[in-house]
């Protein structure tokens, strides 16, 4: 790439050449420009490619940022499968992850749905559903969720209302994580919106035939809107698991960076954490991090296999 | 308001269908039940910010007594104590995201719309690899990168500065951004290019004096979404920020319960207000662009 650059470089002006080396310089040109407009792209490349195999490298050894890191093959792997408090983390993730996913994604769908078309005060609605979508990891706002559900919290004095003994949410193992899961929910604005921009898409003529020809709400909404809203649903999902395995800060603050009670919210990547960072474990850290993104990878290709079943591409 | 999601032109036989569809099956009743079910949604929705803000004026005897939303005392001077309760004034604290994020953004305008009309309009070889790479990047998670990165930028000496932070944002590793930026530059018309190039633009001139001012919305989109999610980051800077003085927002607040013993929650909430105030602000002011934004590449 330098020396055809600087061959340009040279002869910029040079009339008429002969015509297969004017194409190779004119390509050069554009080459040359494009990498140009490419090269913070680059550079910020080096700094994503080199650490992905770099901690690929590290997971294989055991390493503390002092010592130079030590070859220990699958030995981090396989402590990973004895160590009770990794487990307990993957537990707590996958709990997470699959309760809150769905039911953040159903009531996007829901709200989604009755928002549709011809309500009034849609940009008004839609602003209160999204907006705590912005705000959910944000301290302030897991802050907030601590003292909501704190024992002399707002949800106590509710439920105290319908007779219904206080239940200390944040210090009871049982219950920590679901405070978290109700904090995910509230948060399904974004998904909502993209749902919504989804059902503008759907020709009108459809439901217009469908009504014609006696379909019911329920028979127009899983024959028509589902089938077509199903790339999207697709999209909503792959990305809500992505970001939901990996969630950190909701474990982080609300227990005060431990994880507790019991390392009920000890999330996957909060542990990643404590053994890279509090422990310097940086290769049983690398590992845990590559073991994820498996798992990550896992999971995001069961959805795509599973979209032939599901996933209309017609449109 | 639906106009800003369609052109004018497409709004009148949107309102059509709209029109329509209310037709097909809604009556006025069920209307105005499922206005009585979004208001209520809503209200369930907006309840625990409204407590935060409320709960920031009340002394801290009534905030878990005084169960109303309206205090039946006010105490204002939690928000003067909170602003002087930590270490450092939170001026300082506001200050240090405020650099953080407006440095963030002029990186991410700067370093995204470069790599973006290299992707969109430029023909050069590899730009299919180099482009199936940057999605690629996309979907990568980061915690896969912590490490080795954390290890990188202590040995550059950047541990306890801004520049972890900083520094990326200026190098296009938001994938988010530059594709959304693709997506734009790529619904211009390429006639504008083919007539520069005419009119003897180089690719920059081009770029500068063309694209540039017809992806306003595009930046006003990347711009936003820097906002809130580097004036929400918490995870880089408690990673790399040890010195109490280079603390943003997120971190200093999050030092009210590291001091749990007072229990100053007014304080607490009264700093948390604050620090949610300009995330609605932007809310608000941008809120056209952020929906049109999370439409087009389903970015959170």
């Amino acid at each position: 790439m330098t020396t055809t650059s600087t061959e340009t470089a040279v002869m910029p002006g040079a009339v008429a050449p002969p015509a297969p080396l004017d194409m190779r310089r004119r390509r050069a040109r554009k080459d040359r420009a494009g990498y140009l407009f490419l090269l913070p792209w680059f550079i910020g490349m080096l700094f994503t490619v080199v650490p992905f195999f770099a901690s690929l490298y590290l997971a294989f050894t055991d390493y503390n940022l002092l010592n130079p890191p030590k070859w220990i093959g699958l030995e981090n792997f396989a402590d990973m499968f004895r160590d009770p408090v990794l487990l307990k983390s993957l537990r707590v993730t996958f709990t997470y992850t699959f309760v809150s996913v769905p039911l953040s994604l159903a009531a996007a769908l829901g709200v989604a749905m009755i928002l549709n078309r011809g309500i009034r005060g849609l940009p008004w609605y839609r602003a209160v559903f999204y907006l705590p979508s912005l705000l959910g990891a944000s301290v302030a706002v897991v802050l907030l969720w601590r003292y909501i559900f704190g024992f002399d919290g707002i949800v106590n004095a509710f439920l105290g209302w319908f007779g219904i003994d206080a239940i200390s949410w944040t210090s009871d193992p049982d219950y920590a994580l679901t405070t978290l899961i109700i904090l995910h929910i509230w948060t399904f604005g974004s998904p909502m919106v993209i749902f919504l921009a989804g059902l503008r898409q759907i020709p009108v003529m459809y439901y217009e035939a469908a009504a014609v020809d006696g379909a019911s709400k329920w028979r127009r909404f899983r024959s028509i809107t589902l089938p077509l809203l199903s790339p999207i649903i697709f999209f909503n999902l792959i990305q809500s698991l992505i970001a939901s395995f990996q969630t950190f800060t909701q474990g982080f603050v609300m227990n005060n960076g431990g994880g507790g009670p019991a390392n009920s919210t000890l999330f996957y990547n909060l542990y990643l954490y404590q053994q890279g960072f509090n422990q310097f474990n940086m290769g049983y850290a690398s590992a845990m991090a590559w073991t994820l993104l498996v798992i990550i990878a896992v999971f995001t290709a069961i959805t795509f296999l599973s979209a032939k079943y599901w996933v209309n591409y017609d449109s | 308001m639906s106009s800003t999601l369609h052109t004018p032109k497409a709004a009148k036989p949107n309102e059509d269908a709209d029109a329509l569809i209310e037709r097909l099956g809604s009556t006025r009743r069920s209307r105005f039940t499922r206005h009585v079910i979004l208001c209520v949604i809503g209200l369930v929705m907006m309840y625990p910010l409204l407590w935060l803000v409320s709960s920031s004026l009340k002394p801290n005897g009534l905030i878990f007594e005084d169960l109303s939303l309206w205090p039946a005392e006010w105490s204002p001077s939690n928000y003067t104590d909170g602003w002087t309760a930590l270490e450092y004034d939170f001026g300082i604290y506001f200050s240090n995201s405020i650099i953080i994020v407006v440095l963030s953004i002029i990186g991410n305008l700067f370093s995204c719309s470069l790599a973006a009309y290299g992707f969109a309009r430029l023909k050069f070889t590899g730009r299919k690899l180099f482009f199936a790479l940057m999605l690629g990047t996309m979907m990568l998670p980061g915690h896969v990168l912590l490490i080795p990165q954390y290890i990188l930028f202590a040995k550059l000496g950047w541990l306890n500065t801004y520049y972890p932070l900083l520094v990326p944002n200026f190098l296009a590793t938001n994938a988010f951004y530059i594709f959304l930026m693709v997506q734009f530059m790529r619904s211009l018309p390429q006639e504008l290019d083919d007539a520069a190039r005419i009119d003897g633009c180089g690719p920059f001139r081009t770029f500068w004096s063309i694209i540039l001012p017809l992806c306003r919305p595009a930046f006003a989109t990347t711009a936003i979404f820097t906002f809130i999610s580097v004036w929400n980051e918490f995870f880089g800077p408690l990673l790399y920020l040890t010195d109490p003085e280079l603390y943003t927002v997120p971190l200093a607040l999050r030092q009210f319960i590291d001091s749990e013993g007072q229990s100053q929650w007014g304080q607490m909430f009264a700093m948390s207000v604050l620090s949610l105030a300009p995330i609605i602000g932007f809310f608000i002011a941008g809120q056209k662009y952020l929906v049109k934004g999370i439409a087009t590449t389903g970015l959170k």
